[in-house]
């Protein structure tokens, strides 16, 4: 089998232009997003109690709602969670009451309505602990994005790294902005996802570069928008069938994963679909505007200039 | 060119045949056991007691599968829940006959069946995380204000006596937060004290203010001092909560500092939550003091007058009112112990109490001069006291005392259960919980199983259907991959999560990556038209490059996820970093050997079963898309 019969080289820098200004307005949306509408944080971050608890019949919703705030609590979010015997309550921080007594309490009024039900995991994270995980997961992001660029700009050029930061950070902007839109459960599974997928995606870029390497080296009568057409299009076989067997996993574990893997597998599954745009559109068209030259990568070769900055276009030229 | 020496060749085998042997354990799953550990600092488990667990075991006419002494604990291993019951039990009768006061903790586990063999090599399988066994975890802070404001409060005790025995008239002594403040009339006393807080009280620092006519001694706990506290607090409040889960009956706890003030406490398989979280939470602390007496006191204790200055009103447990002095007398750190009991002359139930020595003494002075008084006994909830008892002191009491009369059997084992729970050296408080029931523990196991199964298995079809022979061996590879991860998750004993099963089929859907990087090589290098031989080595040769690469960027997210992820986030680093090196070795080299092995010895290599080889040159026509089969 082979998916990909290229002829000739994709002209991809040709629209390498509408392709960022398509990611750039993609990303002000996830902006937007981000500021209007806020993460939808789990009580991971934002500290409190939830409670999940199982009925032998599918739950009544509204009844359980009123039971609990019946309990005086107040801010109580009662939701399906998985099944519709499930039901995931959450429970704000409340004073002077320990987390043991609060989900007690709830369990305790539920069960004095419907014996059957049994808890099935509570969960309390304190305030502080919650500013700490918050604050720790902004360090390891600094830190992910600092030490990908230390690497990158010694394996390659600063350029090649400023380029794959540039392009993989708005993937993971643009991440953040699905779960602001569709006020998913922004949880600790969900942020390691999101971190895995900015080293998994400068990966991606990673690949394109060594290409864009090995091409300068090698056809030394191609300009710079030719190379990386050339490497994007040697790639872009690779690119999607190695993003495909990974999105195979993903879908795995979307399938059977179940409630607690969803939004984990959520992220994962628009990182590797941006992951692979930001890559191939973006990530070597900033190189290029950031005009990455053979000298830069290969010491003592003829000057070849790169002046033309004509963006390309993508699987127009594709064939069969 | 492409042979691999012996050497190499063994390196793969050396590594197929280790990592078969630890991932090993993980397939004969887990056996109910009864676990007996020590209970108490002064019972110890030894052969001893293993033979005496052979004996009881052996007289309820049950037989154990396997009985193992690791050093800690005596396990015996049953072939059914209903036995592991009964044992238990019998086990409980031969060597706890004294039910109040446990030496042992007999407990309910899980050990693995793995034969014998293989616990002999230390091979276990992986280290199953709460979220997949199911139990609870807690995470508690210590407050270390409350630690340091108590021990000012009975250091300013402590000063007020020894400059009363040295005959230094004082002022006032007062307390502002951590600052203990003694006032002096002349300048001698104020030396002298001086001297005596330099030889009597080192973990002191003293400043003069001269204030007015006055002469004023502040004194603040010295840094290195208030440390020395702190650690004390965290480690006294580690002992209360061991002693509290060994009530429990818990086979595996984790009871752990974290940072300066935390303590994580993880208790697995632990079925009756509710318990656990009630004997854990009961964050409290004790403290004795002597029950104003006065007039004003006695007014006030019937509601008709103000609290009198340096008294404070707390409720007793049925609900009468008692006014009890500010000063406090010993703390819940000084008592060593309490145990429920009967009075050897009337067969009053009673309550033993233990102090040490220091606590001792001072029970010793106190109980002295306020003779036919009565003590009261608060225990600290929340920020809450509640007086326990106020019983009068009917002696001059010492390191042990007992507290006796009007009691119920039942109501002498409470007040032994909350004064033991109330040695607590300073306040906690549980900042984070988890508790997760045991059927949602095996579900998440079926739901990363199924999930890494399955995606595992489309991914090699794919490869296979693709990439043809090599396709195949990619598949190995990535199998291999599975075990070599499984194996050391397992030798490591590192925890696994839910999140760390999601790590591992994510390892696994990016290792193939490498794969893919190779084959496309190889295919792009027939392309070429350069011979099989050539290409595969090439292949290889210029993947290795770009694998490298990326999967280092890859290798610093995990990295960063682990330094500074916490909970979940670890487990799932953890898992994704190991998956990376082991992707490495078996993408690869591992694939190089087989491919080496296949294809190496044939020098007259014509095709080689990569899928198609498709070549733009083939002819001009899309008909040429059948490719060279090379």
């Amino acid at each position: 089998m082979e998916f990909f019969k290229i002829r000739k080289d994709i002209p991809f820098m040709r629209h390498a232009l509408i392709f960022n200004v398509i990611s750039l307005v993609t990303f002000i949306a996830a902006v937007f997003f981000l500021f209007s509408r806020g993460l939808h944080l789990s009580v991971e971050f934002t500290g409190g109690t939830v409670m999940e608890v199982s009925y032998s019949q599918p739950a009544d919703l509204s009844k359980v709602r009123g039971l609990v705030s019946g309990l005086g609590f107040a801010d109580v979010q009662v939701q399906n969670f998985g099944t519709a015997r499930d039901v995931m309550i959450r429970l704000p921080v409340q004073k002077g009451i320990t987390s043991a007594q609060q989900s007690e309490k709830v369990l305790s009024a539920l069960k004095a309505d419907d014996p059957k039900v049994s808890l099935r995991r509570t969960e309390f994270v304190g305030p502080q602990v919650g500013d700490e995980l918050a604050a720790d997961g902004l360090k390891a992001l600094g830190m992910v994005v600092a030490g990908i660029m230390i690497y990158l700009a010694f394996r390659f050029e600063w350029k090649f790294a400023v380029a794959a930061i540039i392009a993989n950070l708005h993937d993971v902007i643009i991440i953040l902005g699905f779960f602001a839109f569709f006020q998913w459960e922004f949880s600790l599974a969900v942020l390691a996802a999101v971190l895995a997928v900015l080293g998994y995606s400068v990966n991606e870029s990673v690949v394109i570069f060594d290409r864009i390497r090995e091409n300068f080296r090698r056809y030394r009568k191609m300009n710079t928008t030719e190379i990386i057409d050339n490497a994007i299009t040697s790639t872009i076989s690779r690119t999607i069938i190695t993003h495909g067997s990974t999105q195979i996993m993903v879908l795995s574990m979307l399938l059977f994963g179940g409630e607690t893997l969803h939004y984990f597998a959520m992220a994962l599954t628009i990182g590797i679909l941006f992951g692979i745009y930001s890559s191939v559109f973006v990530a070597a068209a900033i190189a290029m505007w950031l005009g990455i030259k053979r000298e830069d990568l290969v010491k003592a070769a003829p000057r070849k200039d790169d002046g033309s900055m004509d963006p390309d276009d993508p699987n127009a030229g594709a064939t069969v | 060119m492409n042979r691999y020496p012996v050497w190499k060749y063994a390196i793969i085998v050396i590594a197929l045949v280790v990592g078969a042997l630890y991932t090993l354990p993980n397939f004969f799953g887990e056996a109910p056991a009864v676990q007996v550990s020590a209970g108490k600092a002064t019972a110890r488990v030894d052969t001893g007691t293993q033979t005496r667990i052979e004996e009881a075991i052996k007289g309820a006419g049950l037989k154990a599968d396997l009985i193992t002494f690791d050093g800690n604990s005596v396990k015996a291993r049953f072939d059914s829940t209903d036995n592991q019951l009964k044992a238990k039990d019998a086990i409980q009768k031969a060597l706890i006959p004294d039910t109040t006061d446990p030496a042992y903790v007999v407990a309910l586990n899980l050990v693995p069946r793995s034969p014998a063999w293989l616990s002999a090599l230390h091979a276990s399988p992986m280290y199953l995380g709460l979220d997949l066994r199911g139990g609870v975890h807690f995470m508690l802070q210590v407050d270390m204000q409350a630690a340091l404001n108590k021990k000012a409060e009975s250091l300013s005790g402590d000063i007020r006596s020894v400059l009363r025995e040295k005959n230094l008239r004082h002022g006032g002594i007062s307390r502002n937060g951590q600052i203990i403040e003694v006032r002096f009339r002349d300048s001698a006393t104020l030396d002298a004290a001086k001297k005596v807080f330099q030889e009597q009280f080192g973990e002191l620092q003293t400043v003069d203010v001269p204030e007015g006519a006055e002469y004023k001694l502040t004194a603040t706990i010295r840094p290195e001092a208030a440390r020395k506290i702190q650690e004390q607090a965290v480690k006294q409040n580690i002992t209360t909560l061991h002693n509290r889960i060994n009530e429990l009956g818990v086979a595996e706890p984790v009871i752990q500092q974290q940072g300066l003030d935390r303590i994580v406490v993880q208790l697995p398989g632990v079925q009756d939550t509710a318990k656990a979280k009630d004997i854990l939470g009961r964050t409290a602390t004790l403290e004795m003091r002597l029950v104003d007496e006065s007039a004003e006191a006695r007014e006030a204790e019937g509601g008709r007058g103000p609290v009198p200055f340096g008294a404070e009103r707390y409720m007793q447990r049925d609900g009468r009112v008692v006014i009890v002095k500010k000063q406090v007398i010993i703390t819940g750190d000084s008592l060593t112990d309490a145990q429920p009991g009967f009075d050897s002359q009337n067969q009053q139930p009673k309550v033993d109490l233990t102090v040490d020595a220091k606590g001792g003494r001072i029970m010793r002075d106190v109980s002295r001069e306020n003779m036919k008084k009565r003590m009261a006994i608060l225990l600290f909830e929340k920020g809450k006291g509640e007086v326990l008892t106020a019983p009068v002191i009917q002696g001059e009491l010492g390191n042990r005392f007992q507290i006796s009369g009007s009691m119920t059997v039942v109501e002498a084992n409470d007040l032994a259960l909350l004064l033991r729970a109330g040695s607590l050296a300073a306040p906690m408080e549980i900042i984070e919980e988890r508790t997760i029931g045991p059927s949602l523990g095996a579900e998440n196991i079926a739901k990363g199983f199924n999930s890494v199964t399955w995606g595992f298995l489309v991914i090699v079809a794919f490869m296979a259907a693709y990439y043809m022979l090599f396709g195949l061996f990619s598949g190995i590879a990535l199998a291999v991959n599975l075990l070599l991860l499984v194996a050391i998750l397992s030798m490591l004993q590192a925890t696994l999560t839910l999140p760390g099963m999601a790590a591992m089929a994510l390892a696994l859907g990016m290792a193939i990556d490498s794969n893919v990087l190779i084959n496309e090589r190889v295919r792009e290098e027939l392309r070429n038209g350069v011979s099989p031989q050539a290409a595969i080595h090439a292949g290889y040769d210029r993947a290795w490059a770009t694998i490298f690469d990326s999967n280092i960027t890859t290798l610093i997210a995990g990295l960063a996820l682990l330094a500074f992820g916490s909970g979940p986030v670890r487990g799932f680093a953890v898992v994704h970093c190991i998956g990376i090196l082991t992707s490495m070795f078996s993408a690869v080299f591992f694939s190089r050997g087989l491919v080496n092995l296949w294809y190496g010895q044939k020098k007259k290599l014509k095709t080689v079963s990569i899928g198609t080889v498709w070549r733009p040159d083939g002819a001009g026509t899309v008909a040429a898309a059948n490719g060279n089969e090379k």
